[in-house]
């Protein structure tokens, strides 16, 4: 996985709620294999003719490329997809500032190098405000986010989530550490609850 | 010390506490499906690593397998690509697989209670957020994505941070015309699309325990669209004679031992929720949404919401964003609004009752010109069922299609869609743009109301017909 310590750049203001999963990204380009980046946020990006909408904020040239997100409500709520998050990444997207994620966008993004941080909604506004104001910074290590007014604010990811994203681990690696753990466990539960294993049928 | 139905649960599958809330969980059950399923699959294999425990893992397309009448794998081509992938992977891992125009095949969420493959107090994985669905038997089951996933096949555990937990009590006798659908559709309105997001939710209350269990499925399917990746009741005696002699239901004295282990699956009187609510459901009328969240719902007697009535800007601009995607106007009675299509269909609402609903309505009635009407069973057992019971007739003889098992126009990503601009209602669980085909238009309902709809060519409030 992609480590994640700190990104500087423009933030693009998508201040809508519920911005699902569906939205970021359309089920039939997962499934395509197409390029990912370029169709996140396809219905609100181009016209039905594919042309890019310049009514978009997202379409505004100084934020073509821009590494952060300033979202609202509930970002990322919806279907489990996990192209939601590489799609994003697809577009340049480090990191995502919010009032609050859907649960399962929030657990996938971590898992792909994507840092989703989660601050008041009047925060976000604030930092919305300032987006046209120049760049921003997000620092894990120190859990800030730098405005472009010079304005800290500080936000907290747990320690277990945001030691995976600094170093990049591998979970997968660090779970079969404990396969004895895991393994004496399943012995005993083979005992107390044996339907739980009979799926011979 | 007292403990809530969830913590009971989720205690009993710690294997590690990891600090912070944290814990590597035991998954009991993982269900895969033809989107999530090979790419989990191939992460795996593309580490070297085996399947942990296959026996503990099923498989079944449904997402972009096509539901056109006499379909095989490739009726749609992509579908059939992932069909194969899933196939061949399975197999390869010893993962049961349950094929098309078997018994066991479907929509994840219908075909793992159906089998009894979804049991009280076990953990539940699928690489799909309405995995929430199974907790209506009183599981442990959550969504995730396909990294999880991945993580699950090679581990069989996951690492988990304890969520909050909410209670919603829906109380009273629920009034004529008026389904659990219209009961969760109603809550996700009152509390908004956020409201459940870092909880998981019991349902409990007299109209929880008077409701059967596939009642309890559809309303624990939308756990997610409340924001809530765990949805889940008390199992009881509906529960348990719900599960007695399906395939994978523990038989003889092992599902005595196992009922009486069940039996200890309540939340304590004096356990502690973080956020209670109570729902007075005799004031619940037959519910639609009319916007593009599942939280944007009236009652099927009200008026769409004027945008400018919000006093948050961001909440005005999503709110007429959505007015305008509907092509609704404000201030406009919701019923009588013209349709084009209804879908019934879904893991919310494709089960052999929700098709009993439906077709209760379509006798002896006929599909309005101009509407095109489906009914998708949610499983292959399902339509089986309902053709031994003369439903597809019913229906076929009212003008809808009678088509076979899977997501269907739920999701779009198999070929099928309603096309840019119709009205459709459906019975599914998203409204969100684009959901059912670029540009259409989704008015989520029971399958009552889909049905009256499609009698009728508009929303129409069914407690008239
Ligand atoms: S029916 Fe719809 S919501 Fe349910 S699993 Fe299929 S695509 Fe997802």
């Amino acid at each position: 996985m992609q480590a994640f310590t700190s990104v500087s750049g423009a933030a693009a203001p998508l201040m809508l709620s519920n911005v699902d999963t569906d939205v970021i990204i359309r089920i039939e380009r997962l499934t395509s294999g197409a390029d990912l980046g370029h169709f996140a946020f396809e219905a609100l990006r181009y016209l039905p003719d594919g042309t890019p909408d310049p009514e978009c904020v997202l379409n505004e040239p100084r934020f073509s490329g821009a590494p952060i997100l300033l979202a609202g409500r509930n970002f990322g709520c919806g279907s489990s997809r996990e192209g939601a998050v590489t799609a994003l990444m697809g577009m340049g997207v480090r990191c995502v500032i919010a009032p609050g994620f859907g649960d399962i966008f929030f657990a996938n993004s971590f898992r792909n190098g994507l840092l989703p941080v989660v601050l008041a909604e009047e925060i976000v506004e604030r930092l919305a405000a300032q987006s046209r104001d120049g760049n921003f910074t997000v620092d894990l290590q120190s859990q800030t986010v730098e405005a472009p007014s010079g304005e800290q604010v500080a936000f907290s990811v747990d320690k277990l989530q945001r030691d995976g994203l600094l170093e990049g681990l591998d979970d997968i690696g660090l779970t079969l550490k404990s396969s004895a753990d895991i393994h004496a466990w399943q012995m005993a539960d083979r005992v107390h609850r044996p339907w739980v294993w009979q799926t011979e049928r | 010390m007292a403990r809530t139905l969830f913590e009971k649960i989720w205690d009993a599958h710690v294997i590690r506490d990891l600090g912070d809330g944290w814990a590597l969980l035991h998954i009991d059950r993982h269900l895969l499906h033809d989107l999530s399923g090979p790419p989990a699959l191939d992460e795996i294999a593309r580490r070297g690593l085996a399947v942990c425990n296959p026996g503990l893992v099923f498989a079944t397309p449904d997402h972009a397998v096509s539901s056109r009448p006499g379909r095989d794998a490739k009726s749609f081509e992509l579908g059939g690509y992932l069909y194969d992938m899933l196939k061949s992977r399975s197999q390869a891992a010893h993962i049961r697989f349950f094929d098309l125009g078997q018994e066991g095949q479907g929509i994840v969420h219908v075909m793992g209670p159906e089998l009894g493959l979804v049991l009280p107090g076990v953990t539940l994985i699928c690489g799909d957020s309405h995995t929430c669905t199974n907790g209506g038997l009183g599981a442990l089951a959550f969504g995730v994505g396909q990294s999880e996933s991945a993580h699950a096949l090679a581990t069989q555990t996951l690492r988990q941070k304890k969520p909050k937990l909410m209670r919603v009590r829906f109380e009273g006798a629920i009034g004529q015309g008026v389904t659990p659908k219209d009961l969760i559709l109603h809550l996700i309105g009152s509390l908004g699309a956020a409201a459940g997001s870092g909880y998981a939710i019991e349902y409990a209350g007299s109209a929880i325990r008077a409701m059967p269990v596939e009642g309890r499925l559809t309303i624990c399917n939308l756990s997610v669209e409340l924001g809530a990746k765990y949805g889940l009741v008390a199992p009881d005696e509906k529960t348990f004679a719900f599960l007695e002699g399906r395939r994978f239901t523990p038989q003889g004295a092992s599902f005595n031992e196992a009922v009486a282990s069940w039996r200890e699956l309540f939340s304590d009187d004096d356990a502690r929720f973080d956020r209670e609510e109570v729902i007075d459901v005799g004031s619940i009328s037959p519910t639609v949404t009319w916007g593009t969240s599942p939280e944007q719902v009236i009652p099927i007697d009200g008026v769409v919401p004027d945008p400018a009535a919000a006093s948050d800007p961001e909440e005005r601009k999503t709110r007429q964003a959505a007015l305008d995607y509907m092509g609704l106007e404000a201030g406009r009675p919701i019923a009588g609004t013209k349709i084009d299509w209804v879908f019934i269909g879904s893991c919310t609402n494709s089960r052999i009752t929700d098709l009993r609903e439906a077709a209760a309505l379509a006798r002896g009635h006929h599909v309005a010109r101009g509407v095109t009407a489906w009914v998708v069973p949610g499983s292959e057992t399902v339509k089986r069922q309902a053709e031994a019971e003369g439903l597809d007739h019913i229906f076929r003889s009212a003008g809808f299609e009678w088509r076979e098992p899977g997501c269907s126009l739920c999701v779009a990503a198999n070929g099928e869609s309603v096309p840019s601009g119709a009205r459709a209602v459906s019975t599914s669980n998203r409204n969100f743009v684009g959901r059912q085909g670029s540009g259409a238009r989704t008015h989520l309902a029971s399958p009552a109301m889909a049905a009256a709809a499609a009698i009728m060519g508009e929303l129409t409030d069914v407690r008239r017909i």
